[in-house]
This record gives C-alpha cells, structure tokens and sequence, in this order.
C-alpha cells in the first residue's frame, strides 16, 4: 500500500508537527459539557435547576435569615392574615441585646430546637447583621400563632434533607444491589432479580407505616446502641423502600455495558480495567443514577408528607413541610376560610416538587447518549 | 397462557409466604403489646388474656394457627373438630386484638366495600381524565390546549393529594356550596374524595396516553386509513386509540395499588370509614392482626390485579408473549 501510494504517509516534518499540533489543539466535548450544554437549551429545566440551587441556599442560611421563630407559638395572633407591617409579639427572645451567650444558648433552644453549632454560629452572625429586627407575619400565622414564613423556610430544611438523605440511602443500596448483580450475572443475577421483583409487588406504604410504629418501641435501645435517632431510622427506613427501581436500573445499564462495543474497543486498544471502569463504565452508570436520583427525591419528599400527615413523620418541634401542610387541612372550617394557612405551604412545596421534576426530566434528556452531539 | 398463570401463582405463593411471616415474626417480637397498660395485670387475668389470644404457645405452633388452612386450638384439630378450618389460608384473620368482640374479618368485612367504591369512583375520574386529555392534547400537539394540559399534569404529579384535597374543599364545599364536606354514601359524598385520590393517577394517565396515542399515530397503518378515507373520527378512535393505549393499560396495576394506599389520606381527610383508617389506627394501636390482616390483603389485591393487568395487556397487543414475561 505504500509503494502504491507513496505520498500517503510522506509527510514533512513542518506538515506532520503541524498537524500533530492542530490535533492536540483538538478538543472533545465531554459527556458531561454536551450535556450542560443541551440542559442551558431546555430553558424551563434550566430556570428549574436556578430556583432549586436559590431555595437550597435559602433553607441552609434560615438561621441568618431575619425570621420569626418557627416554634414559639402566640395564643393572640392565632390566625393572622399575612401582613406587610412588622408586627410585634411572638418576639424572639434570643435576639435581646443585652442577652449574655449562655441566656442567648438557651433561648434558642426554646425558639428552635437543638441546632447543630454551624446553626448557632449563623444565629450569632444573624444577631450581629440584623440585630433585633425580624421580619413582620408576611405569610400570617396558623393556628398557634406561630409565623407561617418562619415555618416554611424551617420546614424546607427538614424536608430537603429528609428527602436527600433518603434517596442517597436508596442510592447506595440500589447501585450496590444493581452493579453487582448486573456484574455476576448467571444465576444470582436471576435471583436477587426475583426477590426485587418480589419487593414489587408487596404494598410498601403499608410495610413501611407497621415499621415505623414497630421502631417507636425501641427508640431508646436504638438511641443509646446504634446512636440512630428518629431521624435517621427514618432516612434508613425509606431509603430501604426506594431502591429497588435504581436497583433495576443500574443493573440494566450495567449488562448493557459489559457487552458494548465501545468498552470492548477500549479493551483491545489495551486500556486498563480501572481506566474502563472511570472512563466508560462510570460516566455511563453516572447518568441514569442522577436522572432517577433527581426523581426519587421528589417521591420521597411525598412520601414524607404522607407520613408527617398520618402523624408518623417529623415530630414537633421540628417542622417539615408535611406536618405544615397537615395543619394547613386541618385548619379548613366552614366559619371563615383562612386560606393562607393552605395556599403557601402547598405553594412551596408544588413549586420545589414541579421544579424537581421538571430538573429530572431535562436531565434525562440531556444526559441520554442516544442525543449526544445533537441539539 | 396456562404456564405463565401457573408460575406467576408459583411466585404468589413465594411473596405470601415471605410477607406472612416476615410480618408474624415482627409483630412477635417487638415489646410492648396490645395488652400492656399503665399497670400490672393480675396473673390469672393476665394468663386468661395468653390463653386467650394463644399467646401462651410456642411461636410455630401460633404461626401455624395463624396461616393455617387448620385450626389448631380445642375446638379444631387438637379438640372437638366443631371448627375444623381456620387462619389465613382459610380466610379467617383471627380476632381482632383491639377491638374486643370483633374479628378482623368482621372489621374488614365492613371497611372494605367503602374503600372498594371509593378505589373504583376515583379509578373511573383518572381514566375519564386522564385518557381524553392525553388524547386532546395528542390530537393538538405544540397548541395551547396541548401545553396547558401538561402542566396542569405536571402539577397534578408534584402535589400531594392531601394540598389537592385542602384547596379542593375550600373552592368547592366553602365558597360554592355544592358538594357536602365529608361522610359516605351518596354519590355526591363521593364525588370529591373520589376526585382527589384519582387525580395524580389521571395526571400519569394523562402523559402516557398522550405519548402512547402520538406514538400510533404517526404509525403505517393510520396513515393507510387516513388515506382509505375514513374519517378523523373513526381513525382516532377504531385504529390508533388500541395501539395507543398500551402503555395505559400496563399502568394500571401501578395505579390500583397506587389507590388503594393513597385512601390512608384520603379517607382521613373526608371522614370516610374505610379500609385505610383502619389500618393507620391499627398500626398506632397495636393491633397487630388488623394490621397484618389488611397488609396481607393488600398484597393479594395488588398481586392479582397485576396478574390480570398482563393478561389484558396480551388480549390488546398479540404481539407480546406470555411465556418469555413471565
């Protein structure tokens, strides 16, 4: 071929360095610009994912925020339509000025709860910025009369971590569960298949809610053994629900991968099993995680309310959207209609659960291979 | 047909048999039971109690006598034979450890038509709901009418149908009076309960139909009977809408077990005295055999309905092979 074809591979040094150079200058898109790419197109996903990084700052910095207290309650202003004046009464009283750290340390847990020491520190930066102003009943107060704007802010901490915490628990499980049976394959593929399958088919909910009563009894054997508050157990409890569609997943993205062509390629051009494994395998298995990741969030955020609803979620003190939500319908009377105490919760939870969704399935799309290069 | 029914009974019996007695044991060993009280019981009362509910046996003989097909107490097996039969495989849930003097079956027998008409009111808004807006906004793809519909369905999917329900009764039964705010029994008590709980499905309805009926439409043989002739009519609704509802139908079993959990909510907000409440206070009572009862039952509902589901699903697409799903 090359005595037929001398000129082919001929080249002179300046054109062989030069084209050397161009090729290096050559960059891929990756995976992961394509897809950032195609996701700033899909303007709704994009605004979605803006809102949802604001309101996750928002529910992070509530401690430096100038709010009410989400928990001391006020028997005179029970009910109060939202209002733009400041407002006096249901004060905070850890915002005092003259109050020494110790009196300050103890007021915040009767305006709070316990708080982890980040908490209090922005408590302290709030006391220092804003001092003794907080904001007016701008949302009104439920039935209590505790600020709903308060509640709400507090709220979207809880929910937000209930709701990470536990679809990162299915995530493990579930890749875990997946990439191994998908990577065995054979007859223990078949089998722990089968038993997902079992899984299906029982009513979760109704598991879920028997458990979760069962473990009211050894609260104090957990506590004090394992170190596992309420909490915890309940981020373990529905973790341990939700993974079994990312099992499903994951284990057919793997046996599609063991076989494709692509990884096959890397194999006969000598790449290392470790080099397949973060270059071809990982991304891959990475993509699908994050779309049903950002799907299983919202569901689990459902979940909760559920159970805050049936009185077996977050319990008081501490708030979550749920247990809001909860005395949002149970405030509904046929006297006088205090519509604040339903519409505002529902509107920041419909607005995170819908921009959640929306975020999932832009990720879907921009993260599908079959659309790679393509707008 | 024959086999993929034998083996999905096969694994029917295999997920019974791990629900039962994962449960039984769970409900065995926790501490504290239905009959603990401030303060200590007489022994004699205490051990009438054990002997009562059986309590005093070994686990794997009250196991047994739990699951059955045979009763094992005096009056079955081991005694006079009067009642031969008994525990779940005969269809006798024991009795109830709360409320005294009732069975579960009793209890069950009452709450279960409620929650059945309720699951099959609101089965009957998400399919009327759900199958004619996903077929408008197919027909009327990219229009308004198209994009509203989806949001609305997307907002349907990221509420939960407790808010629905709050904003629903404020609109309808508060500010217009129409419809009466709780209770059960006529048909316009059911109206809303069965409106909130079927929404959500009808919003999933909604998005397959849509994407299903987009999908046959585009196909060969719609396009031969739009050529035919025939009119728009008849080509949406003799040719494409068989094809395009598919993927409905196989959400189906999805959306029964769907409604029979999301009536825990439902049935609490509007005062309906089914199954669900039951089960939520039997949790929080401890009355482990309604609990199980309705557990149990549930997972019978739920696997049945799925089997029936896929054998719709052949009837409608002769394409799709039983033996190789199962």
């Amino acid at each position: 071929m090359s005595a037929a074809d001398p000129k082919r591979f001929d080249l002179d040094d300046a054109t062989a360095e030069r084209l050397l150079r161009e090729a290096q200058e050559h960059k891929g898109i990756s995976l992961w610009q394509d897809a950032g790419r195609r996701l700033r197109r899909n303007r709704p996903s994009w605004y979605a994912m803006v809102f949802l990084i604001g309101f996750g700052l928002l529910s992070f910095l509530a401690p430096l925020l100038p709010l009410r207290s989400p928990v001391r309650s006020n028997l005179d202003i029970t009910l109060h339509a939202p209002t733009l004046d400041g407002g006096d009464g249901n004060y905070l009283a850890a915002l005092d000025p003259e109050a020494d750290s110790a009196l300050v340390a103890r007021q915040i847990e009767k305006d709070y709860w316990e708080l982890s020491s980040l908490d209090h520190g922005l408590i302290s930066l709030r006391r220092m910025i804003f001092g003794s102003w907080q904001t007016g009943h701008w949302l009104g107060t439920d039935h209590l009369g505790r600020d709903l704007l308060s509640r709400i802010v507090w709220g979207s901490r809880t929910s937000i971590l209930v709701s990470l915490a536990a679809a990162l628990c299915s995530l493990v499980i579930g890749v875990f569960y997946g990439a191994f049976s998908g990577l065995v394959g054979g007859r223990i593929d078949n089998l722990m298949m089968r038993t997902v399958d079992i899984l299906y088919s029982i009513p979760f909910i109704f598991v879920v809610i028997f458990l979760i009563t069962l473990i009211g009894d050894y609260r104090q054997v957990l506590e004090e053994e394992w170190g596992l508050d309420r909490e915890k157990v309940f981020y373990l409890v529905i973790g341990a629900v939700f993974w079994l569609t990312m099992a499903r997943v994951v284990r057919g993205q793997v046996l599609s991968l063991k076989h494709a062509e692509f990884v096959q390629a890397a194999r006969v051009m000598g790449a290392s099993t470790f080099h397949i494994l973060c270059k071809h395998i990982v991304p891959n298995v990475l993509s699908i995680v994050i779309v049903y990741l950002t799907l299983t969030i919202p569901a689990v955020m459902l979940f909760e309310a559920f159970l805050s609803f049936l009185g077996l979620g977050v319990e008081p003190p501490r708030v979550s959207w749920g247990l809001i939500a909860v005395d949002g319908t149970s405030a509904i009377n046929p006297l006088r209609i205090h519509w604040w105490v339903v519409i505002f919760p529902a509107l920041a939870m419909g607005c995170t659960l819908l921009a959640l969704n929306v975020l999932g399935d832009g990720l879907r799309d921009a993260l599908d291979p079959k659309m790679r290069g393509k707008d | 047909m024959i086999r993929f029914l034998f083996r999905r009974l096969m694994w029917f019996v295999v997920t019974m048999t791990v629900v039962m007695s994962v449960s039984f044991f769970l409900m065995k060993n926790v501490k504290g039971g239905p009959f603990d009280t401030e303060r200590a019981l007489e022994p004699a009362i205490e051990a009438n109690i054990q002997a009562r509910y059986h309590l005093d046996w070994p686990l794997w003989k009250q196991f047994l006598h739990y699951t059955g097909p045979f009763n094992l107490d005096e009056r079955g097996l081991g005694g006079t034979q009067e009642k031969i039969l008994g525990g779940v495989l005969s269809g006798d849930f024991g009795p109830s450890f709360r409320y005294r003097d009732f069975t579960v079956n009793d209890i069950i027998g009452q709450a279960l038509p409620i929650s059945a008409l309720l699951g099959v009111v609101s089965m009957m808004w998400a399919l009327a709901l759900g199958v004619s807006t996903g077929i408008a906004s197919a027909l009327r793809r990219g229009s308004g009418v198209d994009l509203a519909l989806r949001l609305a369905a997307t907002g349907g999917i990221a509420l939960p149908n407790f808010v629905i329900a709050g904003f629903l009764i404020i609109i309808f039964v508060f500010m217009i009076p129409l419809l009466p705010v709780a209770g059960w029994g006529s048909i316009k008590e059911m109206l809303l309960p069965g409106f909130c709980l079927g929404l959500v499905y009808a919003a999933y309805l909604a998005r397959l139909t849509r994407t299903g009926m987009l999908e046959a439409l585009s196909q060969d043989h719609i396009r031969t009977a739009q050529a035919k002739g025939l009119s728009p009519r008849t080509v949406v609704l003799r040719h494409a809408l068989k094809g395009g509802l598919l993927p409905v139908v196989s959400y189906l079993g999805p959306a029964t077990a769907g409604i029979l959990t999301g009536s825990l909510v439902i049935e609490r907000i509007f005062f309906i005295p089914g199954l669900g409440s039951h089960f939520v206070n039997s949790a929080s009572n401890r009355d482990y055999t309604l609990a199980m009862g309705v557990t149990i039952l549930y997972t019978v509902l739920v696997y049945s309905m799925n089997t029936v589901v896929d054998l719709a699903y052949t009837l409608l697409d002769p394409r799709i092979d039983l033996a190789e799903e199962a």
